[in-house]
């Protein structure tokens, strides 16, 4: 019996080390170790020992099918594990091919810029308010303090609808519906479409956007503008961008200043873009509000004061992005379109 | 306004002063620089030469041949210049010299001669030749008088310094003039103003002896101030002043002319010359022109006339259009003898007027619209006397006729010294603005803590309190005022629910691949009819531009479909294989025409794409957005009538029987409009009821606990029914347990009968409440089969 054990035990592991793959593992651990294997088979015959030889016997049987199963277990694992690998090794596929069928849009660059200058301002506490594109003369000129003959009333400086409503020629008109509306103190912005007569060419168009600023409070000074326009240019342009004020003239507002920033190019230094001066010219207009456009307005401008300021952002968008022909911002080309 | 720095010496001390520290400081007192342009820069080696001797060249009959003295040397120089003499003196380039344009001038041999140099031309120089005299257009440039050979060019003509080129504002017509602009100069820098001494040494006769009266409009003539000058020569003037005039951008005519206009850029002030022998009658009669009157102006054109022009007659024809242009017929020329001058102010209004209306705007008309200073008149005319005397063109004859109706006197405006410093945010003491103001020629006077400024006539732009703060803001320095931040309490930017909507749809659409555009607001009617809108539709009430670019620009559009097809089919083009695209934008929709009132800026979102895509891919997109935005329950319905759209691609997108607008694919006839084989389709979608109806608040529902079960049902029906009208009929019988219905897939062809079609969907269903057992789900499976058949006569697919 005790050989026979043995006999089994070396016959299974041998045959366990031959075995090809799970299947046979399987095979073999029927032969053996199953309802009807062989050690199972063997072991029926314990009953025919003598008392002494049983447990002998017992123990022995134990040892065996523990030594079966152990190798079993262990070839099995063994091969679990190369399948893996082989698994593994035929799931390889070419990481450089790209497939590209997923779509993710882009924002109009002029238009993502004026979100980006609203979204900024909204975090120095003004308000964002938007106005019609067409609008009254008398919002467009007369209560914003403009001559009767300012060349910017002609019909060849701007669309007229008829004589008293016109395409807005600036975003300024927002700042007289905002003041009638909400009265001081105000801290609005505004950006939009805006239209004045030139024909299109690389750096006009007869339509093109600005965003305008008004603050409206008591004891408002140009210190505070300059402040605020400060903090927006380096937000923009970065931090190390400078300033330049320099008094103008505006009908709406006096004061009135010019403001020009450093060369986006050189950052100041001096290079062939700016002509070695170092600004880039007349990024913005702004100014004290004149106090007619307050009085217009139902503001006592003994009480309150106040600045506001416009750009282009056009131009703007230009700068930032090195675009050298404003056309490219009406024109929608995809390709100009997925650049940004 | 081009100032050459020179001439701003005369009258301001800059001798420490560079032409780039001017520049730099002015632009920082408010006198904007455009641009500095330097004087004979790339003028080298061109020294006065004496033609000795001219003569022919034997081999070359255009050419000749000249002995030219240049002081150190005699030398041989061919030209085939035509305008030289034998004693002239002219400009020559010496072999090694250097002109503008990079050239540079060596030994030549002409047809078997050497030369050695060139003689120049003012252009060779680098004059414009908008400003070389047309005397002197096409030849070598004669000098006036002797000068030593071999002196360099440069000292005769002057060919150095700078020339500044300002941005002059509207407000500030003083400043359009020499003086004005060192007036500026000597208040940016703290200096003295030299301002001319005007004298007339000799005078003769008297005026009466050649005027008999002046009378003058008084509502549109503010000032008539004439003086005579006799025994004129008309002649070139001396070269200072010829190149004085071209460096300031004016080019020289002749003694006369050339005088009233250098007065006119030191003064600012207009000047016009009459050849007195011309009139009929020795008077002038400054009145309006009659219905039908005619004058032949300077410029050779006959201009028709009405009652808005005012004009200058000599009692009887018309002799000049105020302030615009002088009239031929009384036109200075070679002959002139006697010169009436004319030195007037005019209503700018009246001036700006004639000139828009005759569409003539001179140098005169433009200095008269913006304002001037009638107490200019005066000095400006005594100055020409002054120049002609030196200068030797006529003799001055005494005595003035002055007819000042209206009378410019100056006038105080009271400051209050707390409120400059409280607009600018600067502390000053009131001594520090009195210096600034005393800077600009302001007289100021302190009184009980308020200052009395008294404002010259020259300054229109100064009326109120504010404005004096400006003008001691800027000498203070704009850039010397510390920025201060904003105080007082704190405020919180807003953005209005529109926009915010409008950003979540623009990121919402942006996920879904579509790139944003911008179009122009205005079209053109043509487009209406490119898109099939029929003849009567309110679409074609559009608001009409009454001074457009161009038609193509000329209305203000009340859809969007045009230019989003116009970009598309330009893409298309452009071979750009596909493209995904939006725009959230207004059209514009008249209450009434022609417009009364504003009209409604109606926000419209349309989007718009050509690809791989089809119809589904845009409906997915527009359900995607709508859900995502909180609107939910929307009917797809099909749209036969709208023209724009093909009748079988497209739909209304409903919610409660109300229209968020319309998709699907552009009609067939439309994209033959347009010249493309390539379909497209568009959502055009009512914005503003986007944002009515956007929710964008969300609620945490619990997650569901019981499992769903899923049926399969598969149906035959006619061609003709929706699949949309299928699903709600299964959702309708579904006692509210179907959680969704999809279809997985559409089949025609074999074991379909003709004429109609198989229908699978997957029907989910699933309570919140328990798990469902099959026997509920059956019961309804039935019924809803029954229903189908019922309503649909739908057969379920064995």
């Amino acid at each position: 019996m005790k050989d026979k054990l043995l006999n089994i035990k070396e016959e299974a592991i041998s045959s366990v080390h031959e075995a090809k793959d799970l299947d046979d593992l399987e095979n073999l651990r029927v032969k053996y170790l199953g309802k009807k294997g062989q050690l199972t088979l063997l072991l029926r015959e314990m009953g025919k020992l003598s008392k002494e030889e049983r447990p002998v016997i017992g123990k022995l049987a134990n040892e065996v099918r523990e030594a079966i199963e152990k190798e079993l277990a262990e070839a099995k694992e063994s091969f679990r594990e190369k399948m893996k690998l082989e698994k593994i090794e035929q799931e390889k596929i070419d990481v450089t091919i790209s497939q590209r069928k997923k779509r993710l849009g882009h924002r109009h660059p002029l238009l993502a810029t004026i979100e980006e200058l609203e979204n900024l301002f909204m975090n120095m506490g003004f308000s964002v308010i938007d106005g019609p594109e067409i609008e009254t003369v008398y919002n467009n000129f007369d209560a914003l303090n403009t001559p009767e003959n300012h060349p910017s009333r002609d019909l060849t400086d701007t669309f007229y609808i008829t004589e008293d409503i016109l395409l807005r020629t600036h975003t300024s008109p927002v700042q007289i519906r905002s003041m009638l509306e909400r009265g001081a103190p105000l801290r609005m912005v505004s950006a939009g479409r805006t239209f004045r007569f030139d024909d299109v060419d690389d750096t006009h168009s007869p339509m093109f956007h600005q965003i305008e600023g008004l603050v409206v409070g008591e004891n408002i000074t140009l210190a505070n503008l300059k402040y605020t326009i400060d903090v927006f240019v380096k937000e923009l342009f970065g931090q190390d961008m400078k300033t330049r004020f320099r008094p103008h003239y505006f009908p709406f507002t006096e004061p009135s200043a010019e403001v020009d920033v450093s060369c986006i190019s050189c950052k100041g230094k001096g290079c062939s873009v700016c002509n070695g001066t170092g600004w880039s010219m007349e990024l913005l207009g702004c100014g004290m509000v004149h106090p007619k456009v307050l009085e217009n307005c139902g503001i006592d401008p003994e009480k309150y004061s106040g600045f506001a300021f416009g750009m282009g952002v056009d131009r703007i968008t230009m700068i930032k992005y090195g675009i050298n022909d404003i056309r490219l911002l009406f024109e929608n080309d995809n390709r100009f379109l997925e650049q940004f | 306004m081009l100032v050459p720095v020179k001439w701003l010496k005369d009258y301001v001390d800059l001798e420490d002063i560079s032409s780039k520290e001017l520049a730099d400081e002015l632009t920082l007192s408010g006198s904007h620089v455009e641009s500095i342009k330097s004087l004979g820069e790339d003028v080298e080696n061109v020294v006065v030469g004496k033609i000795e001797k001219i003569e022919k060249h034997e081999n070359a009959d255009k050419l000749l041949v000249c002995t030219v003295d240049t002081g150190k040397e005699i030398l041989t120089i061919v030209t085939g210049a035509k305008n030289i003499k034998e004693g002239d003196y002219v400009p020559v380039a010496l072999v090694g010299a250097k002109l503008p344009g990079g050239i540079e001038i060596k030994k030549t041999n002409f047809r078997g001669i050497d030369s050695f140099g060139m003689l120049c031309s003012l252009k060779e120089l680098g004059y414009e030749d908008n400003v070389i005299p047309k005397y002197q257009r096409d030849g070598i440039l004669i000098l006036d008088k002797e000068y030593q050979p071999g002196t360099d060019i440069k000292e005769v003509l002057g060919l150095h310094g700078e020339i500044i080129e300002f941005e002059i504002t509207p407000n500030r017509p003083d400043c359009l003039s020499l003086i004005g602009m060192a007036r500026e100069t000597a208040a940016t820098f703290n200096r003295k103003l030299e301002l001319p001494k005007i004298e007339i040494k000799d005078e003769v006769d008297h005026i009466h002896d050649y005027v008999e009266k002046i009378e003058v409009d008084e509502t549109l003539c503010n000032r008539y101030y004439t003086r005579v000058i006799k025994d004129v020569k008309i002649k070139e003037s001396p070269l200072w002043l010829q190149t004085r005039l071209m460096e300031a951008g004016v080019r020289p005519i002749n003694n006369i002319v050339d005088i009233t206009n250098y007065v006119m850029l030191e003064f600012g002030q207009p000047l016009h010359a009459f050849d007195l022998k011309k009139l009929k009658h020795n008077k002038i009669v400054v009145r309006t022109a009659k219905e039908g009157e005619k004058i032949v102006t300077l410029d050779n054109v006959e201009r028709n006339l009405n009652n808005t022009h005012l004009l200058i007659t000599d009692g009887e024809e018309p002799i000049g259009i105020a302030g615009v242009m002088g009239g031929l017929d009384s036109e200075i020329t070679e002959d002139t003898e006697i010169v009436l001058l004319e030195s007037a102010n005019f209503n700018d209004k009246s001036i700006r007027k004639t000139a828009k209306s005759l569409g003539l705007r001179t140098e005169a008309s433009s200095r008269y619209e913006k304002g001037l200073d009638p107490n200019l008149c005066e000095l400006a005319a005594e100055r020409v006397c002054q120049l002609v005397e030196e200068i030797g063109a006529g003799k001055i004859v005494k005595g003035v006729i002055d007819v000042y109706p209206n009378k410019r006197e100056e006038k105080t405006i009271k400051l209050r010294p707390e409120k400059v410093n409280s607009l600018l945010g600067v502390e000053l003491t009131t001594e520090e603005m009195i210096g600034y103001l005393e800077r600009l020629c302001l007289k100021t006077k302190e009184e009980e803590g308020l200052l009395h400024v008294t404002i010259p006539t020259y300054r229109l732009d100064l009326g109120i309190e504010v404005d004096l703060i400006e003008e001691i803001g800027r000498l203070y320095g704009f850039h010397n005022v510390e920025s201060q931040p904003l105080k007082g309490e704190l405020t919180r930017g807003e953005k209005s629910y529109n926009r915010l909507v409008e950003d979540k749809a623009k990121s919402i659409l942006q996920g879904l691949g579509y790139n944003e555009v911008m179009t122009y607001s205005f079209i053109s009617p043509k487009a209406y009819d490119r898109i099939n809108i029929e003849k009567e539709s309110p679409l074609r009430n559009y608001i009409e531009i009454m001074n457009p670019l161009g038609e193509d620009y000329s209305v203000m559009r009340t859809t969007l479909i045009p230019n989003m097809l116009d970009l598309l089919v330009r893409n298309y083009n452009r071979g750009v294989k596909e493209c995904y695209t939006y725009e959230i934008g207004n059209t514009f929709i008249p209450k009434e025409l022609p417009l009364k009132e504003l009209p409604y800026e109606k926000k419209v979102l349309i989007i718009g794409m050509y690809g791989d895509e089809d119809f589904y891919s845009l409906k997915e997109s527009v359900e995607i957005l709508f859900e995502r935005l909180g609107i939910r329950d929307l009917e797809f319905v099909p749209e036969k009538n709208n023209p724009t759209f093909h009748p079988n691609r497209s739909a209304l997108i409903l919610k409660d029987g109300e229209s968020f607008g319309i998709l699907g694919e552009i009609h067939i006839d439309v994209m033959e409009n347009y010249d493309l084989d390539k379909r497209i389709y568009i959502a055009d979608l009512d914005f503003e009821k986007i944002v009515q109806h956007a929710n964008l608040e969300r609620r945490y529902k619990p997650l569901p606990k019981y499992p769903a079960i899923t049926r399969d049902i598969a149906v035959v029906v006619d061609m003709d029914i929706t699949v949309g009208e299928i699903q709600k009929e299964i959702l309708s019988k579904g006692e509210g347990l179907i959680e969704n219905v999809e279809l997985f897939d559409v089949y025609t062809g074999a074991q379909v009968e003709e004429g109609k079609k198989s229908l699978a969907f997957s029907i989910i269903y699933r309570s919140h409440e328990r798990t469902l057992v099959d026997e509920e789900v059956n019961k309804i499976q039935d019924n809803i089969i029954l229903a189908l058949k019922d309503k649909f006569n739908a057969n379920l697919r064995s």
